[in-house]
């Protein structure tokens, strides 16, 4: 061996594959302005599209009148629901089995609703063109709170559905009643309550918010007449899926639609499903035969695409005197708005929200979900979350630390009395879901050891101490939230979208220089994807990540793929993308065989090659078979060096994580101060270590956002009073906390590289450990629950209905 | 977000200005840093058919040390505030607050003029420039005036401006040496109005309080001067009676609007809780 001659440990930090905090290569062009986004795009001739928007939350639109909109120099068309009716798209299908409007037709059901879609020369013209175009409405009563949508003589909202007693998910029992959803055995829970020594009991709300990703929904539509193909630019987080749709409902060839997603900035779920603007889009496009861009603001964004949340959970806990839970029971009040938007695996009417029973080994559990219209906006999207995983962290860890006020034990210790042991994964919880792995007390415990949870605790008694003797108006609190996931949607027995089960996919095609591209089937919002998905392939194949390009969003180029939501992408796609590497290195063992002149079986993998057993200086690297592949293969094999992997994934995966809050509280004025925040992650195999840091530190402050005040709300005739970042709570880098991360790792079992996923965990674990923090720094004046979010005047609230100013 | 059509214009000199605002009449603004105007206009709250740039003229931009005075051209930023020396010595309140304006690209556009002539309840300077006694000097077709801040606003965006005139400078009479000041606003993050903020300006002597005068933001639909809490805290070493009559005579002339940063009861309350901090903190930096 000569001084040129690399050390294996040269070789291997080469590929920066798994586990190596590999820098972003996306994020050269996104520091540098270089992005490409939709609202980059700029073709010929493209005219720009802006909607007509309800003033009102409920009310029956009269009339019409476009004529004077269509004096305004530029504008062009003025499309309204009788227009979308000639071809049939006045209304719109949902993800989740409803139908919503695309335009008004006949009503509104909630404030910012589209009603005209105007088409102009230019954006300047076409908001002159709204302006102008006059509709006579005559308001409705409104149904704005959903613990009255089902009152005898509540309003009815949704006159399409009259009559119809049955829905996609069951049974309708009232004119506001979207569905039914039961799972778990209701007598077996019913009798653990009965028998139990404690019980608690609380109403345990997740308000209304909204993903508000930096880039806002939009596209551009192109009608091509003559080849009769329509191509979609888009902000869309699943392209393949959008694809369908269309080719579904416009009865276009779906091989003569092209939709491409090019840089998406962020996601967060606001992007998977389907809005109205890309239907008037493409519609204007097929009728102007121009390219047509549609561009949301930031109110029409906050208003009217895809809230998230709205669940109103009684939860009941049923345990020992000693605090072993034996049941749990779940009822769900879900406020849908005024049309099933959610965007969930089809099956699955409140998502994943089983997963309710969380980290602790209920033996008995049951679960109600009744799903509600209103008079507020459609949507109920998965806000960094796979399918109502938040709502169920979120009531589950409330509903702990309850059950542990209630005991007057400590909360950790509850939580390390009930956890679900390591022996007994894989674990089947009692509302249906099979746990693959997790090691949930070693986590904990050195979460408690890392923050001195003892010393936190002595602190805050000396605090309470103080407090009591009048020599601070300061309370302190310490919020313990343990979570586990459910992520990867999904195996093909239990998830599928409009019937498309949920696997993902991966196309790596090797040049004969030894670099290569890799097309995948999920879709970058921020993520990533460039950067990781290059360094499994590193791993697995030996060639180094920066020589491997890594393609997403183009229908016509990626396999079929169901996007990235739902922390899916790397159970899903990441494991398509280790499949169709290993189809690869199968191949190349044996050119690499054939050019030895060696049985395969002679061969061992050896980082960035092959050697023959026994002869190490005999090898060939996966560089130099990447060139045999295309000169010398062995005879009767095809050259190249390609494969596809389409994977079906045996189950989802598990990630958890133990979060601890420690925040003060000014009881005068209700300003808190986040004195510290541990996040520790056990996601499974770890890719590359900074980008899921970064994950972490984003979904934190997003959960800091949505637990201390960020909220959309309506006043009661449906108004939305929290339309803009005036109102809106959207934390800048001076409110966000210091955040402090760590991990353990338990991989998958059942995934090729032992990856669980992480993009949705700090969402899903952070807002309970920030709504406990608040909750606990308050408990010991009395108070049991309160809820969220924890802005400064709800906290001066809770103080005052304390008695704190008596 | 679109604004509606409109026609620019930049004149050279105030006399330009004021002219083309008087022919143009209602449908003409000026323009200064544009933080408040070009968002309503974006919503299409605000529909001007003509922008007349302030940005054009010379003379309207500056700080200056007149006498006892401190004067300041309308269009000076409040970056060229921060970045100033005099105001540093001479006005450390309007230092401080200028601070607590948005962010620096904020700062660099948005100017002193255009934030007092607007006459949002929101904004920090007016209830500073009561606090501080300042004048403003208004420019018309009939001459120039001067009107004390504190006569100057009438209700939201309601002020002592007629038709056609222009806010060009502003008069501070230097605070008394040793003075101490602070200004106390709560807001929910960076760039937000204040829930409730109060500006206090007191001289001390024998270790009681000699002079004072209060101020009140955005709670109010103008801002306020809080006389008779100021009143209550002279001869006083502003111990905790006093602190809690003073809270509770400012509470009593506040009315803010119900919004997302809480119900009117909560916004009188940390509105006193501003007070006594301001009259505590400025009391400490008195000498």
């Amino acid at each position: 061996m000569n001084d040129m001659t690399p050390t294996r440990e040269q070789r291997e930090a080469n590929l920066e594959g798994m586990g190596c905090k590999r820098k972003r290569v996306e994020d050269i062009r996104f520091t540098q302005g270089k992005g490409n986004y939709v609202d980059d795009l700029k073709l010929p001739g493209m005219l720009h599209g802006d909607f007509v928007r309800s003033p009102h939350a409920h009310a029956r639109v009269k009339s019409i009148n476009s004529d004077e909109a269509l004096k305004v120099p530029g504008v062009l068309a003025v499309i309204t629901a009788e227009t979308l009716k000639t071809v049939n798209l006045a209304w719109m299908p949902t993800l989740a089995g409803d139908v919503q409007m695309v335009l008004a037709d006949g009503k509104v059901l909630f404030q910012n609703q589209e009603v005209a879609f105007v088409v102009a020369t230019d954006r300047y013209a076409a908001d002159d063109g709204i302006n102008k175009v006059q509709v006579e409405y005559e308001p409705l009563p409104v149904v704005i709170d959903p613990f009255k949508a089902m009152d005898a003589d509540a309003p009815v909202l949704r006159e399409d559905l009259a009559g119809k007693t049955t829905g996609a998910h069951g049974p309708r029992k009232h004119h506001n009643h979207v569905f039914e959803w039961t799972v778990g055995d209701k007598d077996l829970t019913d009798a653990a309550f009965r028998k139990a020594e404690v019980t608690v009991k609380e109403m345990i709300s997740y308000h209304r918010t909204h993903p508000s990703p930096l880039e806002t929904c939009q596209c551009v539509c192109s009608f091509d007449k003559i080849k009769g193909e329509l191509t979609i630019w888009g902000t869309f987080q699943a392209p393949h899926v959008i694809r369908t749709v269309v080719a579904l409902i416009a009865k276009i060839p779906e091989h003569k639609i092209h939709v491409i997603s090019p840089d998406i900035g962020g996601g967060f779920g606001n992007k998977v499903g389907a809005y109205p603007g890309y239907i008037c889009a493409a519609v204007a496009s097929i009728v102007t035969g121009k390219p047509v861009k549609w561009v949301e603001d930031r109110i029409e964004n906050l208003t009217a695409t895809s809230f998230a949340r709205d669940y109103h959970m009684t939860t009941e806990i049923a345990s020992t005197k000693e605090g072993k839970v034996n049941g749990l029971r779940v009822h769900v009040l879900a406020d849908h708005g005024a049309f099933d938007a959610c965007a969930d695996p089809s099956k699955w009417p409140a998502g994943f929200f089983n997963i309710v029973t969380g980290s602790y080994d209920f033996p008995v559990a049951h679960l109600s979900v009744d799903g509600i219209y209103t008079n507020k906006a459609p949507g109920g999207v998965a806000y960094r979350c796979s399918f109502r995983v938040t709502e169920a962290a979120y009531c589950i860890e409330r509903g702990m630390d309850i059950l542990a006020q209630k005991l007057g034990m400590d909360p950790a210790e509850l939580r390390l009395k009930n956890f679900i042991k390591p022996e007994q994964f894989p674990y089947h919880s009692a509302l249906g879901w099979e746990y693959d792995s997790g090691d949930y007390a070693t986590a904990m415990r050195k979460m408690m050891e890392s923050v001195d949870y003892a010393g936190l605790r002595k602190e805050q008694a000396a605090q309470r101490a103080a407090f009591n003797r009048g020599e601070t108006r300061e309370i302190m609190g310490i919020g313990v939230s343990f979570f586990t996931e459910i992520v990867g949607a999904g195996p093909s027995k239990n998830c599928d979208i409009l019937g498309i089960a949920m696997f993902d996919s991966c196309e790596i095609r090797m040049h004969p220089t030894g670099a290569g591209i890799a097309r995948v089937g999920s879709k970058s919002q921020g993520q990533g994807h460039e950067t990781t998905w290059a360094q499994i392939i590193a791993t697995e194949i030996g060639i180094p990540a920066s020589d491997i390009m890594v393609e997403e969003g183009n229908t016509d180029t990626a396999p079929y793929g169901l996007g990235t939501y739902g922390s899916r992408s790397t159970p899903v796609a990441g494991a398509a993308i280790a499949m169709a590497a290993r189809k690869i290195k199968a191949k190349a063992q044996m050119i690499a065989a054939y050019k030895l002149e060696v049985h395969e079986g002679d061969l061992e993998w050896d980082i960035d090659g092959f050697r023959v057993k026994g002869l190490p200086e005999k090898s060939m690297s996966m560089k130099d078979i990447c060139w045999a592949a295309y000169n010398s293969v062995p005879p009767g094999m095809e050259p190249g060096l390609e494969a596809v992997s389409y994977y079906d994934p045996p189950n989802m995966t598990y990630p958890f994580g133990a979060y601890i809050c420690v925040m003060n509280i000014d009881v005068d004025t209700g300003v808190y101060k986040v004195r510290r925040f541990y996040a520790l992650d056990d996601c499974g195999t770890r890719i590359n270590p900074m980008i899921i840091e970064g994950q972490v530190h984003g979904g934190l402050t997003e959960a800091f956002a949505i637990a201390m005040g960020q909220e959309i709300r309506y006043d009661d005739t449906g108004n939305v009073v929290t339309g803009s970042f005036m109102d809106f709570f959207m934390p800048t880098a001076v409110e966000t906390p210091h955040w402090e991360t760590d991990f353990t790792v338990t991989p998958s079992p059942h995934h090729p590289i032992g990856a669980k996923g992480v993009g949705e965990s700090p969402n899903v674990g952070g807002v309970p450990a920030f709504s406990n923090a608040v909750n606990d720094a308050f408990s010991f004046l009395g108070s049991t629950h309160i809820q969220m979010p924890h802005d400064y005047w709800r906290n001066w609230r809770a103080a005052k209905n304390l008695g704190v100013f008596a | 977000m679109i604004p509606g059509p409109f026609s620019y214009h930049r004149p050279a000199t105030l006399a330009d200005a004021v002219k083309l605002l008087s022919t143009l009449g209602d449908e003409a603004r000026p323009l200064a840093g544009g933080h408040s105007l070009v968002p309503m206009m974006k919503l299409r709250l605000a529909t001007p058919e003509h922008l007349v740039d302030l940005h054009g003229i010379d003379g309207l931009k500056g700080i200056r040390r007149d006498g006892n005075r401190i004067v300041i051209g309308a269009m000076t930023t409040q970056h060229e505030l921060l970045a100033s020396d005099e105001i540093a010595k001479s006005l450390p309140m309007l230092h401080e607050t200028v601070l607590l304006i948005a962010d620096p690209q904020v700062r660099y556009r948005g100017t002193i003029g255009g934030n007092v002539a607007n006459g949002d309840p929101g904004n920090d300077m007016p209830a500073l420039m009561l606090t501080l006694g300042a004048s403003y000097r208004l420019e018309g077709t009939a001459g120039a005036r001067d009107v004390a801040a504190s006569e100057f606003y009438q209700g939201a965006y309601f002020t002592a401006l007629e038709p056609g005139e222009i806010l060009t400078s502003i008069s501070i009479p230097a605070p008394a040496a040793g003075h101490g000041y602070a200004y106390e606003k709560l807001k929910r993050k960076v760039g937000d109005y204040a829930t409730a903020a109060a500006a206090v300006v007191l001289t001390m002597s024998g270790g009681k309080v000699a002079g004072c005068a209060i101020g009140l933001t955005n709670l109010h639909e103008t801002p306020l001067l809080a006389a008779e809490a100021a009143r209550c805290v002279i001869g006083t070493s502003l111990d905790e009676a006093t602190l809690k009559k003073a809270a509770a005579a400012a509470e009593a002339i506040m009315s803010p609007a119900a919004d997302a940063r809480g119900p009117v009861e909560y916004r009188k309350h940390v509105g006193g809780i501003m007070v006594t901090r301001a009259l505590t903190r400025a009391a400490g930096r008195a000498s």
